[in-house]
């Protein structure tokens, strides 16, 4: 049995997930340990875990650093690794949103300022409207950008709407829905398909 | 020992060279640079669109060769009946995924332009699958066929099949849901992205959800091409290879070796570009990424023995033992060890002999 390289998002989702590795009788009884361990693996099982950033975990999976990994799909529509995106998990559910001051009209006279963290995604479906745009990258704390007049709208990821309604901003346009998605090294998918395939089979029956 | 001294990708291009030259290929060499014009009109055909460009003394902007398929067509003709056969071993110049820097890529490869039949296009895909066998250790050629996948989407909206060609290529069955399909389409390219393996057995479980005509033309072509390959265990059907209907109208097929992250060998029938560009050959011919094969060397020592030696040592003595201990394997004859050095053994040459260093 080939040892199959699983790169896990740290963080509550991440957590999430191993569970239902773990229900689909990938266990690793390590991982639950309380260490700062970031390596875990069951042998027996053929699997070895890892955690990383999320944003990274799509990069440890292209690289063939990971076989295997779970990557929200915010990640893979903003850089497009060149990966198999095998299943949608149904977790980490939230939506990728144009939000913006409440009252807020679209200056369509002039060209549209937007602050985000995905620039790809944004300027995608900007171009699909013909909507001359100007984007400002951010890194954090986008929030805030609508509120000093830094930006027109944002383009952001909204779970329950909490932040943006403490900072008085509205989702007015739905671009895309957002889950976590099991994601594959093309190269790892060949030479360890059958391994890759039960896990996939397993997780399967758990999210049906 | 000249075995070590070769590099991976050095040794794969003799026998590349050397397996094409058997099968009636002539070397083309292609001049560093070309004129950009041939390459911004045909920008799509390219792996990256970004190229780099100068102008030269009498004013003409060049370009520093981003590929190697457009020249070659460029340099052959349409001649009723013949086939023209070339290989060729060319550094490349592309922007590297993720960066915004340009790289240099080894790549080697053959073309096979003119009137195809169905032994020319069997003939290239076994070359590739050859190819990929030469270069060592456990292989994969995937095949899919575009003419299939064309003909499974043609009743989709442009939009859609777009959408729909994305999601074959990274096998995302769950993404179909989101698409305007009914629940035979929806069915059918499922069972398009799901069928992956020995050709044999995948192609049946896909052949019951053929219905038009031109689906079921494209799978007897792509059925017959397998039967000709299916003795290769290395040959599998998958058709999340290629997602690229403009250009590519056949058989189109990707090469994995085990312990490279990415595929090294890409190709596919291309008559489509050919026929853009006003010429009524049909043409094949596929890319291997020697640059990639670095990613596989195993550098466990980077030198056979080290010998090192005092200051005072007698050269003649030491020319001596050099002669003898550099015909066991590489040798670096040094006063102390350099930094980083990681020689299999270290020895040091005394008065009384050639002795062997301690944890050495």
């Amino acid at each position: 049995m080939k040892m199959v390289n699983v790169a896990l998002p740290k963080g509550r989702l991440g957590e999430k997930v191993y569970k239902l590795f773990r229900e689909a009788g990938f266990e690793c009884p390590s991982i639950e340990e309380n260490n700062r361990k970031l390596i875990f693996e069951n042998p027996e099982k053929g699997v070895r875990y890892f955690w990383v950033k999320p944003s990274d975990v799509a990069i440890y999976v292209e690289r063939g650093a990971a076989d295997i990994g779970v990557a929200g799909k915010d990640i893979l529509l903003e850089y497009r690794p060149d990966v198999y995106e095998l299943l949608d998990l149904n977790m980490g559910k939230c939506r990728m949103a144009v939000a913006a001051k409440k009252g807020f009209r679209d200056p369509i006279g002039s060209t549209l300022r937007v602050a985000t963290k995905f620039p790809n995604i944004a300027s995608t479906y900007y171009n699909e409207k013909c909507r001359d745009i100007d984007i400002i990258k951010l890194n954090g704390s986008i929030e805030i950008a609508p509120i000093l007049g830094l930006s027109d709208v944002i383009v952001d990821i909204v779970e329950t709407g909490t932040t943006l309604k403490e900072n008085d901003l509205v989702p007015y346009e739905t671009i895309v829905p957002i889950s976590a998605r099991l994601i594959a090294n093309k190269a790892g998918y060949k030479f360890k398909n059958e391994e890759i395939c039960a896990i996939v089979q397993g997780l399967e029956e758990q999210i049906k | 020992m000249n075995e070590n001294i070769i590099r991976s990708d050095e040794r794969a291009i003799f026998a590349l060279r050397s397996l094409y030259r058997q099968f009636g290929y002539a070397r083309y060499k292609m001049s560093r640079f070309e004129e950009y014009d041939l390459y911004v009109r045909n920008k799509d055909f390219l792996v990256s669109d970004e190229v780099i460009t100068f102008t030269d003394h009498t004013g003409r902007l060049l370009a520093l060769k981003p590929d190697v398929t457009l020249s070659i067509i460029k340099n052959t003709v349409d001649q009723p009946g013949a086939v023209q056969k070339v290989y060729y071993n060319e550094n490349v110049y592309r922007v590297a995924k993720g960066t915004h820097s340009f790289k240099e890529i080894m790549q080697a490869g053959l073309e096979c332009i003119g009137d195809l039949g169905g032994y020319e296009i069997a003939e290239v895909v076994r070359l590739a699958a050859k190819s990929l066998a030469l270069i060592g250790g456990d292989y994969v050629l995937d095949l899919s066929h575009m003419g299939l996948v064309s003909a499974m989407l043609q009743n989709l909206s442009d939009e859609d099949r777009a959408l729909a060609l994305g999601y074959i290529h990274q096998k995302s069955p769950h993404e179909l849901a989101g698409l305007d399909l009914s629940a035979e389409e929806l069915a059918k390219l499922t069972a398009l992205i799901n069928c992956c393996g020995a050709p044999g057995e995948a192609l049946a479980k896909l052949q019951p959800y053929l219905t038009g005509e031109a689906e079921k033309k494209a799978f007897a072509e792509f059925q017959s091409l397998c039967a000709i390959l299916e003795k290769d265990v290395h040959v599998r059907v998958d058709f999340s290879v290629g997602n690229d209907l403009k250009y590519y109208s056949g058989v189109v097929f990707k090469g994995y070796l085990e312990g490279i992250p990415a595929s090294v060998l890409s190709g596919g029938q291309y008559d489509k570009l050919l026929q853009k560009l006003g010429r009524k050959s049909g043409a094949i011919g596929f890319a291997v990424y020697l640059d990639l094969l670095e990613q596989r060397e195993e550098a466990e020592y980077d030198v056979d023995t080290v010998l090192l030696h005092d200051a005072d040592a007698d050269p003649a003595a030491l020319v001596e033992a050099a002669e003898r201990l550099s015909a066991e394997g590489t040798l670096l004859v040094a006063k102390v060890l350099p930094p980083q050095a990681h020689p299999r053994r270290l020895l040091k040459f005394t008065e009384r002999g050639i002795e062997p260093v301690e944890n050495g």
